[in-house]
């Protein structure tokens, strides 16, 4: 089948397998190997990305159905090459990672968070953050950062 | 100079992460990719009888299809990692897990076939096609029904599925036991988890003809030793391998396994196909074919004097070592030394017994055994100071080693075969400090009885541990100063996200005086770094950074020796600083150390003999023994009465490490071993039916702490050197998730006040339903 998704603002067409996944589209059709896959079932959250503004499970979505939507992935939020951006540098400042593996689907959860909830205390940074698992970091760091980033304004 | 060595500095290793572009096992892509599906066992215990693969090779897009019968030669058992110890009376019966199953399966998710095709979606097709044929048999997973006559064997030639026994002791227990005024004799388990990183298991080999080399990118924490296994299998000089371990997502141990099948096969394949081969295990796969750990039973006893003083301890445990044994008897060992814990223990007789199941293998995973021996003796002076009437502090207090008694020797042999010896500590100054912060006295008289009063649960935990850190044999790394003034780091070890890139780049920065923005480290690559060992038993700051900080004190002798050439002067004179070199008092005059690397590598003259080109060292360090850590961890939980579901109200760690590197690393360990001790201690448990089968392998059954599960925790520490590296640091990698689940059971005792009702916690995990069977009789 043809499918045609726009992906951090470029439009790909592509004629794929009905049941490619929309996680194995976007990292082995179209290269963008920043999206994790950890479990495959929508429970750990590493693969999130934006879906039309919205955190989606890429590995629960097939590619085709993504036609004529707008993905954002975790290569997007970086505002130049070698640059990170606010939510980023804030994940820095904070050791809010270690192996980094479910970064992404963080940062693109959390991207869509704070856009909603620009101030948020800590409880309600931990209730959006209760879908994605981290199994490194014990979570602390992490919502320090995001309290940092949106404390910056980020 | 500002120094580094020391200080929360932010990570070298995170842009990357945090841009997506770093890269990870499955992110490797390469012309002509084939991707590999496995078909496993789905019985925990069936004899082969036979595989048919036609109908999968067949179909189109499948290139290859392999079962044992066709690897010919190359299927052979795996190598035994870790050989017995050298403990008097010993026994161990060596059965190591085989690359596919030949004769029967020992475990459900042990791989029988192995299809190649074009797509992983095809493979996987593919694997509908095979038919198999089992004879299916009694499977036993209960460990002491598998000791019982007539049990099913795991391993038929053995007998028995008695895996191993090993007893050490030192004082007389029996005379200890007759002295004592209390004994206290308890039945402890502890039930199975696993270590679920975030990212599974993975493989990609490609064979190059040309350069007559093999690649392989594993996610393994040991890829030296990898390369080397791998050389051997498959005929080929270890110069002929690389093993990449680039960036790894979560290890905390069961990727210290080799080899599992899977890293076996794929190599060979793209050796035999030559094209290169992908395996990506997939969640459900890991959940049977990663390794496990944590199944042991204790029978154990306490004797003490009328003061609460320890007499004696005597354990017999048995240890569930799952299907094959090629870790040997590390976990159990860990377990026997770990059990003595900060305490003196003037008689110890510990005898356990290794158990073969039809279960996944048991290899280690963060505290590697060590919580389990945590677990019993803190129980057991738990109950002995309610026995005794003393507060459970202060039983503590009147048994800590001492600090003027160290190095103090366990007199027992340790997971490294070496006797136990405490290389250095002071414990109660840190139970003091973990009083304190949490508020002990506070809660004790006042918080308590007044929640009580309004009808609410609420408890505290106080628990003490220490952890064997550090072990030999060694690990080396290459220092190098670039042209570009940048300075290489290269070590064996892999990382997982540890932080090694940060960690070991102030080490180097310390001494040579750059920005650590300015090193550049490659870990677990063997291309770059040929010898060492592996990144477990919180062992990378301690042997990999002991290492580093020679090599880097020779590329410091080697730069000013240039610089003191360049300038004419004394190398006394010189000061090293910001990535360049002046004369003192003269900083306006200066030579960078890519200048420095270029005068140390010139195009004429000669290099003087005696010495080398270049501005490089590679240096190895082997410490003497481990370097033992501590700590104590403090915590006020409190206990829906309802639904019995704990929320943890404030937690305290103070630790102990010896010199601290980086302290924002540091926390971060801490904060995550925590979070995985909770995990284990009450959310985490693998179930088990009858046959064999796991039940609930999957994320959304087997539950991991959420950001809403784990609290925010408050971290202190105190500093006890160890004398044993140059550094004065222990490991810090397992401390947070040893000594949860008795922090746990201690604490929801005390929220439900179940002491007074006659119910003990002696089992972990636990879990809201199991709390509630427990409170209740169960």
């Amino acid at each position: 089948m043809k499918v045609r998704v726009t992906v951090n603002g470029v439009a790909h067409e592509r004629e794929v397998e009905p049941r490619l996944l929309l996680s194995d589209f976007l990292r082995h059709e179209i290269g963008l190997t920043g999206t994790h896959v950890g479990c495959e079932h929508g429970v750990c959250g590493a693969c999130t990305i934006l879906w039309d503004g919205e955190p989606a499970r890429a590995c629960l979505a097939f590619a085709v159905q993504a036609e004529g939507h707008d993905i954002r992935t975790v290569e997007s939020l970086a505002p130049a090459p070698g640059q990170l951006n606010a939510l980023q540098q804030a994940f820095q400042d904070s050791h809010a990672l270690q192996c980094g593996y479910c970064t992404p689907g963080i940062l693109m959860t959390m991207t869509a968070f704070l856009a909603e909830n620009p101030k948020p205390s800590e409880e309600e940074v931990r209730h959006a953050l209760s879908g994605n698992l981290c199994r490194c970091t014990g979570y602390q760091h992490i919502v320090d950062a995001v309290l940092l980033a949106a404390e910056r304004g980020a | 100079m500002t120094h580094s060595f020391g200080k929360p500095l932010t990570r070298n290793e995170d842009p990357r992460l945090l841009r997506g572009e770093a890269l990870f096992v499955d992110d490797v892509e390469l012309p002509g990719l084939l991707h590999v599906a496995f078909l496993r066992s789905p019985h925990a215990h069936a004899r082969l009888l036979s595989v048919d693969l036609t109908a999968a090779r067949a179909r189109s897009g499948v290139i290859a299809a392999y079962a044992a019968e066709d690897l010919g030669d190359y299927w052979k058992p795996g190598p035994l990692l870790v050989p017995p110890p050298p403990v008097p009376g010993m026994v161990f019966h060596q059965c190591c897990q085989v690359p596919l199953v030949k004769d029967k399966a020992r475990h459900v998710g042990e791989p029988v076939a192995m299809v190649v095709a074009e797509s992983r979606y095809i493979a996987e097709d593919a694997l509908a096609d095979i038919v198999v044929e089992w004879e299916v048999l009694d499977a036993v997973g209960d460990l002491e029904a598998a000791l019982q006559p007539g049990s099913p064997l795991v391993h038929d030639h053995l007998g028995v599925n008695v895996a191993a026994r090993v007893h050490q002791h030192r004082g007389d227990y029996t005379a200890a036991a007759k002295a004592a005024a209390l004994v206290v004799k308890r039945r402890f388990t502890y039930d199975r988890g696993a270590s679920i990183p975030m990212e599974t298991r993975g493989v990609v080999a490609q064979w190059d003809p040309r350069a007559d080399r093999l690649t392989v990118w594993d996610t393994t924490q040991a890829p030296v030793v990898i390369r080397n296994g791998l050389a051997a299998m498959l005929g080929l000089s270890e110069r002929q391998v690389r093993v990449v371990a680039p960036n790894i997502g979560g290890g905390f141990g069961p990727k210290m396994m080799m080899f599992y099948p899977e890293e076996v096969l794929v190599p060979w394949a793209a050796m035999r196909l030559g094209r290169p081969v992908k395996w990506i295990e997939d969640r459900l796969e890991h959940f049977f074919a990663t390794t496990h750990e944590r199944s042991q039973i204790h029978d154990a006893e306490i004797a003490l004097d009328a003061s609460g003083r320890i007499l004696g301890v005597k354990d017999v445990f048995l240890h569930d070592n799952g299907a094959y044994d090629p870790y040997g008897l590390t976990l159990p060992l860990n377990s026997q030394c770990t059990l003595l814990g900060c305490y003196l223990v003037p008689a110890y007789d510990s005898v356990f017994t290794a158990v073969f199941t039809n279960r996944t293998l048991v290899t280690p995973y963060r505290g590697a055994g060590r919580q389990h021996g945590v677990f019993v003796m803190e129980r057991l002076l738990d109950i002995a100071a309610r026995e005794l009437g003393l507060d459970r502090n202060e039983i503590r207090r009147r048994n800590f080693i001492p600090a003027d008694a160290f190095p103090y020797d366990q007199g027992v042999i340790y997971q490294d075969f070496s006797r136990l010896s405490y290389d250095s500590g002071n414990y109660a100054p840190i139970l003091e400090k973990a009083l304190d912060a949490i508020g002990y006295d506070r809660f004790v008289q006042e918080t308590q009885p007044k929640a009580r009063a309004e009808g609410r649960a609420l408890g505290i935990g106080v628990v003490c541990y220490v952890e064997g850190t550090g072990i030999g044999p060694y690990e080396g790394a290459k220092i190098q100063v670039q042209g570009s003034g940048k300075v290489s780091l290269a070590t064996g070890i892999g990382s997982q996200g540890q932080g090694h890139a940060t960690a070991f780049a102030q080490v180097v920065a310390e001494q040579l005086g750059v920005d650590i923005r300015d090193v550049e480290v490659t870990t677990g690559d063997t291309d770059q770094f040929y010898w060492g060992v592996g990144t477990f038993a919180s062992r990378g700051a301690v042997v990999a950074g002991s290492a580093t900080h020679e090599a880097a004190k020779v590329v410091r002798q080697k730069i000013l020796k240039t610089a003191a050439r360049h300038f004419e002067c004394a190398e006394e004179d010189l000061v090293l600083a910001d990535g360049k070199v002046h004369v003192v008092g003269v900083p306006d005059h200066s030579i960078t150390l890519g200048a420095l690397a270029g005068l140390a590598n010139p195009m004429r003259g000669a290099v003087t003999p005696g010495t080398e080109p270049g501005l490089e060292a590679t240096s190895y360090f082997g410490p003497a023994g481990g370097a033992t850590a501590s700590g104590a961890h403090a915590m006020i939980v409190e206990v829906d009465p309802l639904t019995l579901r704990p929320t943890i109200l404030d937690y305290v760690v103070v630790h102990d490490c010896g010199t601290v590197i980086n302290p924002l690393i540091l926390a971060g360990q801490i904060q995550g071993g925590v979070a995985q001790g909770i995990g284990n201690a009450f959310f985490e448990q693998l179930h088990w039916d009858e046959q064999g089968q796991l039940m609930n392998a999957s994320l959304a059954d087997y539950l991991l702490p959420t950001a809403l599960d784990v609290p925010r925790m408050r971290l202190d520490h105190t500093v006890t050197p160890s004398p044993l590296n140059p550094l004065g640091v222990k490991g810090a990698g397992e401390a947070g998730a040893i000594p949860v689940g008795a922090l746990f059971a201690q604490a929801l005792e005390d929220a439900l006040d179940l002491p007074a009702k006659g119910i003990e916690i002696l089992e972990m995990p636990l879990s809201p339903s199991r709390l509630w069977e427990i409170t209740n009789g169960g």
